[in-house]
């Protein structure tokens, strides 16, 4: 049953590299803003669109 | 909407409110997502249109039509390959490619790369749709395609990750938003999977053996099954689900905090739950026990995900009532939270001795492929096209068709299989008062589920409906617009406070060039020792543990390689479980020393017909003719096919050299004396064979026939423990920790 242990190690291996990234992610700040992602997402991205993300600006930030 | 306009005025409000940052200007690449986009289409209906076959064969015979290319063994893994990675496949490069250029704020990395990506994955499943139905196949579930096709999956797979990471290292936007957290791990781990699982001796141009065997083979190819549902058809269908949702809906998905600890909780969770699939077979307790804890706990994370994706729309219901898009969307992540709560339940040991080789599986799978995979690519599809060509959707009205016909025919296919599991566990489990198999035939358990079988297949036919109905839409869509091939978008450039913050840490460093080759050179060399190393570490381990137990004899050897290709590892198992239900019915449970020498395994996952692992001297070799022939010869009712090219094909003696060279490469002890005497030793057991048969009032039968072969491996399955003391006790005295 080797193969267990050989699979664990890989499987190890993998969790650490995730672990890695983890640890970057929350060192260089990727996880600090956890509001703004998630609209900004929402805004349009072409030449057009720009004026979308101010007026989704305008509107949806400020009530509530 | 019109992108001229677009182009015009957008770029200097934005330059002026950001005067001190540089904006650049720049085109997203919609070519290679539509390619995508329709691929998917096709192969979505190429996929489905297969398993609608194989599943009106399974209550009609005949329709397997007497050919080797249209048999239900060799169409399954046609059906399962397409829509996994073909359909899915598809849709998640389709899903992947556009999402991840507007969250990186960057075109593809290279378009050289996209298309290799494109083009390479096509070939791969034509060239799946071609061997498969040959009978080229290794036989492990998801894994079946032979290994030039593996080595091909393996590059294209990287070209696909380069490009990714690629995309991400040049990014606009500081933030990487949780979508692309889920497409790196799926990029890493499915290479990783595809790698170890594929370990494979060729013998032969399209013919490999797994250098695992029996036990660990079993165990590696669900460490892989497994975790490519994770990591094909979850991970990165959760990446869009938070991409496409919240654009559909127009509002923040409900929690951005939830969602970042729905990936880092499920991807360190899923990869420790491979085991479940092998509950109550040979593979060690703990083992078993391990997979089982961990697979309980992936409920946290699926259903934190499937409620944060839920709770996006709270206050938007009324959106969803009109936008067939969102009710798409809805339901997959319905489906979601159904498949992960139902597959944890299924881990559990005792849900899994009633579930397990039943239909029951096939109902979990279903709700995951039909529901989750493919509503959710449904409904991306719809929201993309009128994007892609600047145009509204062609019919609304058509696609609200499409859901309630779709969402039917999932109630017609899921709810069948569920009873028809659920009625074979308990009828294989069922004792009469004397203590006896209330029903000793298999066949009787099959026979009962002919209606479920039926109405399944109407479900199929009501979900293919719905793909030809969102075809014709997609293209009426298409004709009505105009394709916007290259958008232009513009961002600034990355700011560069927050570059010098990145540089401080290590972070720029670590995104040079020359030290992402380094990494993946590195990659490769562990790998590459890995490959060397790891046949030698097992081949050792490999030792028989049950004296009794020896290789297969080259006759055998080809027999077995004529199982593997007719896929009858797709309905029957070689696994018989320690209950006193399969003990009576099969004989003596398995033990993990007798698969020594099985490379690959056969231990199968589902029994459409009766497990085989004990079958070996249960009937006579006439019986066996007979029954290939004609299953209902001697099986009235039988709903297996006939396999009449066994009898009129020859076998090619002369590969078993080959094969046994390449079997002892992976360990099996074959002696010089026993691969050059193959022929002889062939000819010798066809000889005994035949005589069988004659005694059988068989008495034309040809000796160099396929079916000789195949009834040679099928009377040797399972007798080795009997063999030398003929009772089991001698067998397990003999066991012994060799070397």
């Amino acid at each position: 049953m080797s193969v267990l242990f050989i699979l664990i190690l890989v499987s190890l291996g993998l969790a650490l590299s995730f672990l890695a990234g983890f640890i970057w992610a929350v060192k260089s700040g990727q996880f600090e803003d956890t509001c703004t992602p998630s609209m900004r997402i929402l805004t349009e991205e072409t030449t057009q669109a720009t004026k979308t993300s101010k007026s989704f600006k305008q509107n949806e930030l400020k009530p509530s | 909407m019109s992108v001229d306009a677009m182009a015009l005025e957008g770029a200097t409000p934005l330059e002026r409110s950001r005067s001190a940052v540089r904006v650049e200007t720049f085109k997203y690449d919609n070519h290679i997502v539509r390619a995508f986009a329709i691929a998917t289409a096709i192969w979505g209906l190429v996929g489905t249109a297969a398993g609608l076959l194989i599943a009106c064969q399974l209550f009609w015979p005949q329709l397997n039509l007497d050919t080797p290319f249209t048999t239900f063994g060799r169409i399954r893994p046609l059906h399962t390959n397409a829509v996994i990675f073909a359909f899915v496949g598809n849709g998640m490069f389709c899903g992947i490619y556009y999402s991840l250029q507007r969250l990186c704020k960057a075109r593809m990395f290279s378009d050289a790369l996209s298309w290799i990506n494109f083009w390479g994955w096509q070939g791969i499943i034509v060239s799946a749709a071609i061997t498969l139905p040959l009978g080229l196949t290794t036989s492990k579930e998801y894994a079946e395609l032979e290994w030039p096709i593996d080595i091909a999956i393996a590059v294209v797979w990287v070209a696909f990750t380069i490009n990714l990471l690629g995309t991400i290292l040049k990014r606009r936007e500081k933030h990487m938003y949780v979508a692309i957290w889920f497409y790196i791990s799926t990029a890493i781990t499915v290479a990783m999977l595809h790698i170890f699982n594929s370990l494979e001796i060729p013998a032969g141009l399209f013919k490999s053996y797994s250098i695992y065997a029996g036990v660990q083979d079993a165990l590696v190819q669900w460490w892989y099954g497994h975790n490519a549902v994770a990591f094909f058809l979850t991970t990165p269908y959760l990446g869009m689900m938070y991409y496409f949702l919240p654009k559909a809906a127009n509002r923040p998905v409900f929690s951005y905090r939830l969602s970042i600890i729905h990936f880092w909780g499920l991807i360190f969770i899923y990869i420790w739950a491979g085991p479940h699939h092998l509950l109550y077979t040979a593979l060690p307790d703990w083992a078993q026990s391990l997979g089982m804890v961990f697979s309980v706990m992936l409920v946290a994370p699926s259903w934190g995900g499937m409620i944060n994706g839920l709770l996006t729309l709270r206050g938007a219901w009324d959106k969803v009532r009109q936008d067939p898009m969102l009710k798409f969307m809805v339901v997959a992540v319905t489906a979601y939270g159904m498949a992960t709560l139902e597959g944890p339940m299924l881990a559990v040991k005792s849900v899994n001795a009633l579930s397990h080789y039943t239909d029951w599986t096939i109902a979990h799978v279903h709700t995951g492929a039909l529901g989750w995979n493919g509503f959710l690519t449904f409904s991306m599809l719809y929201w993309l096209f009128p994007r892609l060509y600047n145009t509204k959707l062609w019919s609304t009205k058509l696609a609200n068709y499409h859901f309630w016909i779709g969402l039917l025919g999932m109630m017609f296919y899921i709810v069948p299989m569920y009873t028809s599991g659920i009625t074979q566990g308990l009828m294989w489990k069922q004792f009469n008062k004397d203590g006896f198999l209330q029903y000793p035939n298999f066949l009787e358990t099959t026979i009962r589920l002919i209606p479920m079988y039926e109405l399944r297949a109407i479900g199929g036919t009501f979900y293919i409906v719905g793909i030809i109905l969102m075809m014709v839409n997609l293209y009426k869509t298409a004709k009505a617009g105009q394709f916007v091939g290259d958008q232009e978008a513009q961002a600034p450039a990355l700011d560069p406070a927050a570059t010098r913050e990145t540089a401080r840490l290590g972070h720029r460093w670590l995104e040079g060039v020359p030290v992402t080759f380094t990494v993946l050179a590195t990659v490769a060399v562990i790998v590459g020792g890995l490959i060397e190393i790891v046949p030698m570490f097992l081949i050792k381990e490999n030792v028989p543990t049950i004296a009794s137990v020896k290789p297969y004899t080259p006759l055998e050897v080809l027999g077995r390689d004529i199982y593997i290709r007719e896929g009858c590892v797709g309905c029957h198992s070689q696994m018989i479980r320690p209950f006193r239900s399969e003990t009576e019915r099969y004989g003596e449970y398995s033990k993990v020393g007798e698969f020594v020498y099985d490379h690959p395994f056969l231990w199968g996952s589902k029994r459409t017909g009766p497990d085989l692992h004990r079958i070996g001297g249960k009937y006579p070799d006439a019986w066996h003719y007979n029954h290939m022939e004609n299953p209902r010869s001697t099986s009235p009712e039988s709903i297996m096919p006939n396999y009449p090219w066994l009898l009129s094909q020859k076998v090619d003696a002369t590969v078993a050299g080959d094969r046994m060279r390449a079997l002892r490469k992976v360990g099996v002890p074959y002696t010089d004396e026993e691969i050059q005497n193959a022929s002889k030793s062939i000819d010798a057991q066809s000889k005994k064979v035949v005589m069988n048969l004659a005694v059988g009032a068989i008495t034309n039968a040809p000796g160099d026939r396929e079916i000789i072969a195949v009834i040679a491996y099928l009377q040797r399955l399972g007798t080795d423990i009997k063999a030398g003391g003929s009772a089991l006790t001698n067998a397990v005295a003999a066991a012994q920790p060799n070397n």
